[in-house]
Order: structure tokens, then sequence, then C-alpha cells
């Protein structure tokens, strides 16, 4: 259950610079510059009482321009109030300026989205990997890295190689299909 | 008034003297005794502690003794899926283990990467240790854990664990 906060929204769009806004299904998005990021998301701390992050992650767009995102979904405790925020990220340039100084949960996601996505987050405290060894030289959740890995070698820290696909990759169909249709299964 | 049993002197376990090769008592020793390296790393562990507690008793088959450190462990029981980022470690922990020593590969992760086609995940651990037995399912019941452990046991059975090890002896020699 969630609704969109009118009044939270009106007044971020007569602060800061709103390049969109989408709703659906009772679910606000907007789209903001990168550069006011930080401002906005301390500004809906401290202002408009969303004192929590639900989740920070990052999307890659293969194929349009600018090719990255940011999504950050932020929760209010005291009213219920729920609101999407996003950054376009450019190829680039990939840096968005950190929210963990507004969210010490922040830190992480901004480590996981660095980690599979190569967004650089700006004034992030330790912006390494968290979950790729370090000197893993991808990044694994592009949309140009192949769904079976890429062999790498670090002599005492770790190794990749390619797995074997036989045939696949092995996806579900986007369907409304029965299950037997949508399960996954090598699609050529 | 009973008679009181003699201390000293009992004929029957003078009695009791049984003949057999050196290999094969070695090799009873060896299988009833096989102390687990719980290489525990993802749902199979789980599985692997159930098996351990008394419901399935893993006692029965004298492998009970979870030992965690490498040192004192006779087999290691893979348990689960390995990444890319964990597997040297496990590797390292194999190499720390003494000989004699045994790989169960617990599950299909361990076995061949299972589900996870993906650039994450060793596709089975027999890319970096020889593994002894296989045991499918995602994750394996206890009972197919027992299963696998008594299939090693019987494997023991069969080695030439005088041969083996003195091999370094052996192979020393002028022929």
């Amino acid at each position: 259950m969630s609704h969109s906060p009118k009044a939270a929204i009106s007044s971020i769009e007569s602060h800061f610079k709103v390049l969109s806004k989408v709703e659906f299904r009772g679910e606000t998005s907007l789209t903001v510059t990168a550069d006011e990021i930080a401002r906005i998301c301390l500004f809906c701390r401290d202002q408009l009482g969303f004192d929590y992050l639900l989740d920070l992650s990052g999307v890659d767009q293969f194929g349009e321009e600018p090719r990255y995102e940011v999504v950050y979904e932020l929760y209010g405790m005291a009213k219920g109030e729920w609101l999407r925020l996003k950054v376009k990220v450019s190829e680039d340039s990939l840096d968005v300026p950190t929210v963990s100084t507004v969210w010490a949960t922040a830190d992480w996601h901004e480590r996981e989205a660095f980690d599979m996505y190569g967004i650089r987050f700006k004034g992030h405290p330790n912006l390494v990997r968290i979950l790729m060894w370090e000197g893993y030289p991808f990044h694994p959740l592009r949309k140009d890295f192949p769904l079976g890995g890429k062999p790498s070698d670090m002599p005492d820290v770790a190794f990749s190689e390619a797995a074997p696909l036989e045939g696949g990759p092995f996806v579900t169909l986007g369907t409304t299909a029965t299950t037997k249709d949508r399960e996954p299964r090598a699609r050529g | 008034m009973a008679e009181l049993a003699p201390v000293a002197y009992d004929s029957k376990i003078e009695g009791n003297v049984v003949f057999t090769q050196l290999d094969a008592a070695m090799n009873w020793m060896r299988k009833n005794s096989l102390w687990p390296m719980p290489m525990g790393l993802a749902c199979c562990a789980i599985e692997l502690m159930a098996s351990a507690s008394s419901r399935f008793d893993i006692a029965r088959f004298g492998s009970e003794v979870m030992r965690f450190s490498p040192r004192q462990s006779d087999v290691m029981i893979v348990a689960g899926t390995v990444t890319y980022k964990m597997a040297l470690a496990v590797k390292r922990i194999w190499d720390q283990m003494p000989e004699p020593k045994w790989c169960i590969a617990m599950g299909a992760c361990a076995s061949s990467g299972g589900m996870y086609r993906s650039y994450s995940v060793l596709q089975g651990i027999d890319h970096l240790i020889p593994v002894d037995v296989y045991i499918s399912g995602c994750p394996p019941r206890p009972e197919a854990l027992l299963e696998g452990l008594m299939r090693l046991q019987r494997k023991i059975e069969k080695e030439p664990a005088l041969y083996e090890q003195k091999r370094a002896l052996l192979e020393s020699l002028p022929s």
C-alpha cells in the first residue's frame, strides 16, 4: 500500500529541476539531474520527512542514451509515503554524487552499483567492489557482458572462466502464458 | 553365592584373535572414522547439519566429528555453491588437509555449478580438487548424503592403503 505524496512532489518541483514525472498505478517517479541528487535527497530527508532509503540500484538501459540510471526508493516512516527518484547517467561520465552522506545505508548499495555497473559515486567514503573481488576487470551486470562471464585471473586471489551455456542462455519468457511456456529453457 | 570371575586371565578373550591383511585392517579403521571438514557454502550446509543431528545421525557411520580445522579432518564435504571468490579458499583448505583425504561434492552446485551457469560460480569443485563421490540433489536429502558416505566407505575398503602409504618409498627403491 502506498500513496503518492502530492505535497512532497510539488515541493521538490518548486525547489529543484525535475526532468520528467511519471505516475503509474499510484507510484510516482521523478527523474532529476545528477548534479542535484545529493541536495534533493538531503531536502527530502530533512524537509519532507523521507527518513528511510528503501533501495538504491543501478539500471543499464543498453541502447539508450544516456545509458545508465540510478534509482532511489525513498520512504517516509511517519506518513507512510513512498517516492522514487531517478538519475540518468551518461556512459561518458559515470559520475553521480553519493547519497551515503544522507543515508548511511546507501554506502553498500552504491558499492554494489559500482561493482555491477561501474557507476562511480563521487564523494563515497570507500568506493570499492562489494561482491566481486578487488581486481576483477569487468562490471558483470552490464547488458553487453555475456551471461556466462569472461575469463580472468588474479594469481592467489581469484580466477574466473566462461561458463558453458550448452545451447543456452536459459531464459524465461516475459509472457502471461502458462508456467510450462514461461519456464527457463534454451531459446535460439 | 556367585563365583567371582578371574581378573588376570579370561579364556574367552584369549581366543579372540583375528587374522587379516594389514591393508584391510587399515581401511577398516579409516572408513569407520571419517572425520568431515564441513565446507558449508550454501543451502546444502543446512542438510549437512540435519544429517549430523539426531534424526539422521551421521554418527552411525563414524562421521560425527565435524572438524572445523582442516588439519584434523579426513573428508571434505563441499556443500553448496562454490563462487570464484571462494574457490581458492576452498582449494587452500583442501591443501591443508593431511593425507589420506577424500572429497564429497554434495549437491548440484558443488558437482557442476548447478543452476548457476553464471559469471560468478565455479562450474564444479572438480575443476580444483579431486572428487571421490558426487551427490545429486538440490539440495540432497540427508539420506542421500549418508548414501554418499557409505559409497565412499565402500571405495576406501578397496584402496591399497599400505601401498599408497609407502608409495614414495617403493618408488625410490632400485628395481
